[in-house]
């Protein structure tokens, strides 16, 4: 469902070249629930932009439902995030200017989808936020905001949902509320989760983790049930 | 404090390090206000001064002494007796007249001004060829602007005819000190020798003409005391007397109300920069609550949070007054092209201090104040939005209120106060010191609220859209720390002067043309004699031309008048102006006609037309008075006025008012007799008639003046094309103040995007990131800035109908018109405008990958 194939990152820096990742390769089937996992600076957030198609490759290729993203351009890698991929932030990224609902309801809207409105009703009741729905974000504590993100990256019935530290800027409990719907949404939907994080305890969650460091893959298991 | 006034000064100029360019492009939108007051002022003072050195070059005498009638012989006595004391005198007589060429085509009224030897005793008229002044007086020779020689296809050496003489041309003139340019858009101007005057035969009764005698002084007299010490006299001779001085004065004051209106524009572009500035401040200091919030955990007071953001806003101010010193100084160079045409002394510009530092000062002062407003909020930041960034909520949201804030309030205050004060320093009286400030508050208040409404109109179409990029184009108008109140002022402000001025001059224009298709005439005869006036009807008529009118002009004076208000007015004991000098209703020479009915251009508005023809009783005839001239001489229905009609004195009585429609192309008249008493009167005639061809009517008025020279012609067209000139001259001034507003509005959207910019980077990665193309961000900032256009446009379109009517009512009175295609224009000009700024502008957004959203956070 979803391939790395000797994924390469360098950045030139000065006269001297960075590489952030170094020959990544592995295989995510449909419904997964991954977790990568490294210290800051171990290439994490430079992987996640790679596998959903945010930033191209030095070398080597991802292939996402058998499409190898670099043959798509800007725009078209556009239109399959909207159509296959979901995101949650650390920062949540809501947009300040539209309301909980609307903002659900923007990957649909950018499709021209007719049923946007009962869907992000729908799945914001399902995140428990019925009655937040007129809420603009600054209105919402961090908790809901994240929530309304989390509706807003399954509003499109993603075939993977991308999660960049999803609870680093949420309290403990909250931050665990925000796995259990990760979780219960991945088992619900079938939809392939790939978290990323340096906090195990979120790692834990997961039944796979992957293992970065220095930008090679170093430990890739599944967490023995 | 604790810490020194130095310490916190580093602290702010570190504080802009990453954002000084963007700071600065938002006090750019002051620098343009600032622009254009540093130019107006600056080439306001050049022209000053300028007038100071050229004052008695543009007199061309010490003292000028001029009638409308050959100069009385107390005044030539005077001057005689002058010339013991060491003063010379020379005359000038002015008049208009028909010229022509011998073997050319055409004829053309021109100005006619006969030169006494030595006239001018200043002031050099400059001719081409070079140097043929001082020729002009060794022969019948003439010297004549170079457009008549273009209109009659003539080249020097032809021979000029004016009236029963000729005259060879001599030259061409290139620069006579005084003379504005658009004069010479109203009649060529044409120099003859003084003594061969005589031979045209012109100057016949009821030619109307301006007699002067140039006086030239020994140091040992003053003009100005000589020409106090015969005011009475001149007076009650109807003798106008001008020093150098007088001529400085009235000059230099008609200068500094150009200045005056002008500089109202350039006042007006500075405030709206200065809104624009406000909300690029709050936009900035909404980013620095992270960099507040730090500086109060170290330890910084809430005071020396405040003085380290004022020291910036002070600073940014001085930027920006700085570089629209710089700019006004640049556009004061290229102000004599664009106002030139009005000035009537040659212009060097050089940098003018007052202006300069007067600019400088202002623009600081200005923009400090109005970057105060967003500063006054960092006063509220706690040290406690380190830790908790939802008090940013309530931080923000107290800021947002002003209302609330005392400090806040105390800003705005002094912001209006310090307007008022620059305007009554600007002013020459309280009163027109507070008219406009009026005029500025007025301005910016309707722009303000046409933008308001405006908005809110946009906002209810706003739902309606059911493209989400639509949609979301229009509630960017809305987001946080959006610029589109002060964005929308300036657009619909330079909208509104723009259409203003438009729908103006196409409403002058229309109107000349529908005066011009409407009036049965297109062509005048006027100046013809008694014994001309038969000759020349059979001569249309032997065309087959139809006379549409023959109408007796006969010249007079008031001699008394019995009126309560009147006879005060001229026993002085009425206080002010009025009572030192009579007005000039009473002084000046009426030229009159007399008539049965009423004419189709007049309306009576009170009392009733004569029925009888002929005197009363007591020997009195009927008058009717136009009502603004019944007005301005303080008379009433029943007064009795008596008129001196070449010496002869007739009594009338003021029978009936009339409202006068003075745009048609025939000649109305201030004071109509009935016929019995002036019909054996002396007087000229002016006749009327209808040329359909061009060719058939400039070939009748060639033939018209060779047989009667004396006789002028006025040909509408001709006026037509003359009142465009000048129209066309006025509206490029305006429009280069214009500009200025323009300009304003385009930086403060530029800096309004900047402000926004990362603000809406990261909205369109997260888009991008969602799915967005390239092609649906570049729609929904489409929409926005086609929006914003049109809501500015818009609101300065409903303003410049508003105007234009006001104008045309008020000023003109002429019916106004709605004319849609200038405003269609300038609609599409804003709109247009807007779009491809803002485009540019945020190109950023469109070029940022969307990997940034997870980089930066």
């Amino acid at each position: 469902m979803l391939v790395a194939r000797e994924l390469t990152k360098s950045f030139p820096s000065g006269d001297r070249k960075i590489t952030v990742l170094r020959d990544v390769s592995f295989t995510i089937a449909g419904g997964e629930f991954v977790a990568i996992v490294g210290p800051s600076g171990s290439g994490k957030t430079t992987l996640l932009g790679l596998l959903a198609g945010l930033d191209t490759p030095t070398s080597g290729s991802v292939r996402l439902d058998d499409v190898d993203l670099a043959t798509l351009g800007e725009d078209a890698r556009a239109r399959m995030r909207g159509a296959k991929v979901g995101f949650v932030f650390q920062s949540f990224q809501l947009i300040p200017t539209l309301t909980a609902l609307e903002n659900v309801r923007v990957p649909l809207d950018l499709r021209g989808d007719q049923s946007a409105q009962a869907r992000a009703s729908k799945l914001l009741a399902r995140v428990g936020l019925a009655d937040r729905v007129h809420h603009y974000p600054v209105r919402l504590s961090g908790g809901e905001q994240q929530r309304v993100a989390i509706a807003r990256a399954f509003v499109n019935s993603p075939t993977v949902l991308f999660a960049d530290e999803p609870t680093g800027n949420l309290d403990q409990a909250t931050g665990l509320r925000i796995v259990e719907l990760l979780e219960e949404l991945n088992r619900d939907a079938g939809t392939t989760v790939v978290i990323v994080t340096h906090d195990t305890e979120l790692a834990s969650h997961a039944r796979r983790i992957i293992r970065l460091s220095d930008g090679l893959v170093v430990e890739d298991r599944e967490r023995s049930a | 404090m604790t810490m020194r006034w130095r310490a916190l000064a580093a602290l702010a100029w570190r504080d802009t390090r990453t954002t000084r360019r963007r700071l600065l492009l938002s006090m750019s939108s002051i620098a343009i206000g600032v622009a254009a007051l540093v130019a107006v002022d600056s080439y306001s003072s050049d022209v000053v001064r300028s007038i100071h050195v050229q004052a008695r070059s543009l007199l061309g005498a010490d003292l000028s002494v001029s009638a409308r009638r050959p100069l009385p012989t107390q005044v030539t006595a005077l001057l005689d007796s002058l010339h013991s004391r060491g003063a010379a005198d020379t005359r000038v007589t002015t008049f208009s007249s028909m010229a022509l060429v011998s073997g050319g085509e055409g004829t053309r009224l021109v100005q006619v001004r006969a030169m006494g030897a030595g006239a001018p005793f200043y002031g050099v008229i400059e001719t081409s060829p070079s140097d043929k002044w001082k020729d002009l007086q060794s022969g019948p020779y003439a010297i004549v602007d170079s457009s008549l020689l273009i209109a009659l296809n003539a080249r020097i050496g032809d021979t000029l005819s004016l009236g029963y003489a000729r005259f060879a041309i001599l030259a061409t003139l290139r620069n006579v000190p005084g003379d504005i340019g658009i004069a010479a858009s109203l009649g060529p101007r044409v120099y003859i020798p003084d003594r061969f005057l005589g031979a045209t035969r012109l100057l016949t009764f009821g030619s109307r003409a301006e007699y002067e005698a140039l006086v030239k002084l020994p140091a040992t007299i003053d003009a100005d005391a000589l020409a106090k010490s015969h005011r009475d006299i001149f007076d009650s001779l109807q003798v106008r007397a001008r020093s150098v001085a007088d001529t400085e004065r009235s000059l230099t004051r008609s200068i500094e109300q150009l200045g005056r209106f002008l500089g109202l524009v350039g006042l007006i572009a500075l405030l709206l920069g200065g809104t624009g500035v406000a909300s690029a401040m709050r936009a900035y200091m909404a980013e620095k609550i992270d960099t507040i919030a730090i500086l109060r955990c170290v330890g910084a007071s809430s005071a020396q949070v405040f003085a380290i953001y004022l020291i910036e806003a002070a600073g940014l101010g001085l930027a920006g007054a700085a570089l629209g010193v710089v700019l006004g100084v640049a556009a004061q160079m290229a102000l004599p092209h664009v106002l030139g045409a009005f000035v009537p002394v040659d212009v060097t510009p050089q940098i003018e201090w007052m202006p300069v530092l007067g600019g400088l000062a202002l623009g600081t002062w200005v923009g400090a104040l109005f970057a105060l407003g967003p500063v006054l909020g960092v006063r509220n930041v706690t040290p406690l939005q380190v830790l908790r960034r939802d008090a940013d909520d309530a931080a923000q949201h107290a800021a947002r209120s002003p209302w609330r804030d005392p400090a806040r309030l105390t800003a705005g205050a002094v912001l209006v106060a310090s307007v008022v004060a620059v305007c009554m320093a600007r002013a020459e009286s309280v009163m027109i010191g507070l008219w406009m400030s009026g005029a500025i508050g007025g301005a910016i208040g309707a722009t303000w609220l046409a933008a308001v409404l405006c908005a809110r109109a946009a906002r209810r179409l706003a739902t309606i859209p059911s493209r989400f990029v639509v949609r979301h184009g229009i509630a960017n108008l809305e987001r946080p720390g959006n610029q589109t109140r002060p964005v929308v002022l300036a657009l619909g402000f330079g909208a509104f002067l723009l259409g203003t001025l438009a729908l103006v001059q196409g409403n002058l224009l229309r109107e000349l043309a529908s005066t011009a298709d409407a009036s049965a005439a297109n062509l005048a005869f006027f100046d013809v004699q008694t014994d001309q006036a038969s000759p020349l009807d059979t001569m249309l008529r032997s065309r087959e031309l139809p006379v549409l009118a023959r109408v007796p002009i006969v010249p007079m004076r008031i001699a008394t008048l019995a009126s309560p208000h009147v006879v005060k007015r001229t026993s002085g004991s009425v206080t002010g102006r009025a009572a030192e000098r009579p007005s000039w209703a009473l002084r000046r020479e009426y030229r009159s006609s007399y008539r049965d009915s009423i004419a189709p251009s007049e309306k009576l508005v009170a009392g009733r037309w004569w029925t009888s023809d002929g005197p009363d009783r007591d020997g009195v005839y009927e008058i009717s008075l136009e009502q603004s001239l019944a007005e301005e001489l303080g008379v009433a229905l029943g007064d009795t006025i008596t008129w001196d009609v070449q010496g002869v004195r007739i009594r009338t009585r003021v029978t009936s008012l009339r409202e006068v429609q003075w745009t048609r192309f025939e000649p109305n008249f201030f004071v109509v007799f009935q016929p019995a008493a002036l019909r054996e009167a002396p007087q000229s005639f002016v006749l009327l008639t209808r040329v359909r061809d061009d060719a058939d009517r400039a070939k009748l008025q060639r033939d018209a003046v060779e047989r009667f020279p004396n006789v002028s012609t006025i040909d509408l067209s001709l006026i037509e094309n003359a009142v465009g000139k000048i129209l066309d001259r006025v509206s490029l001034a305006v429009r280069f103040m214009a500009l200025f507003s323009v300009v304003t509005g385009a930086l403060v959207l530029v800096s309004a995007i900047a402000a926004s910019r990362r603000q809406r980077v990261r909205e369109g990665v997260l888009l991008k990131t969602l799915g967005a193309t390239r092609a649906q961000i570049a729609r929904m900032l489409f929409t926005e800035y086609a929006l914003l256009g049109a809501i500015g446009s818009a609101a300065g379109i409903v303003l410049a109908v508003g105007g234009a009517w006001a104008a045309m009512h008020f000023i003109f009175d002429v019916p106004f018109a709605l004319t849609p295609l200038p405003l269609v224009v300038v609609a599409a000009a804003t709109m247009v405008l807007t779009v491809v700024i803002g485009l540019v502008a945020a190109r950023d957004v469109f070029a940022e990958t969307p990997m940034a959203a997870l980089r930066e956070v």
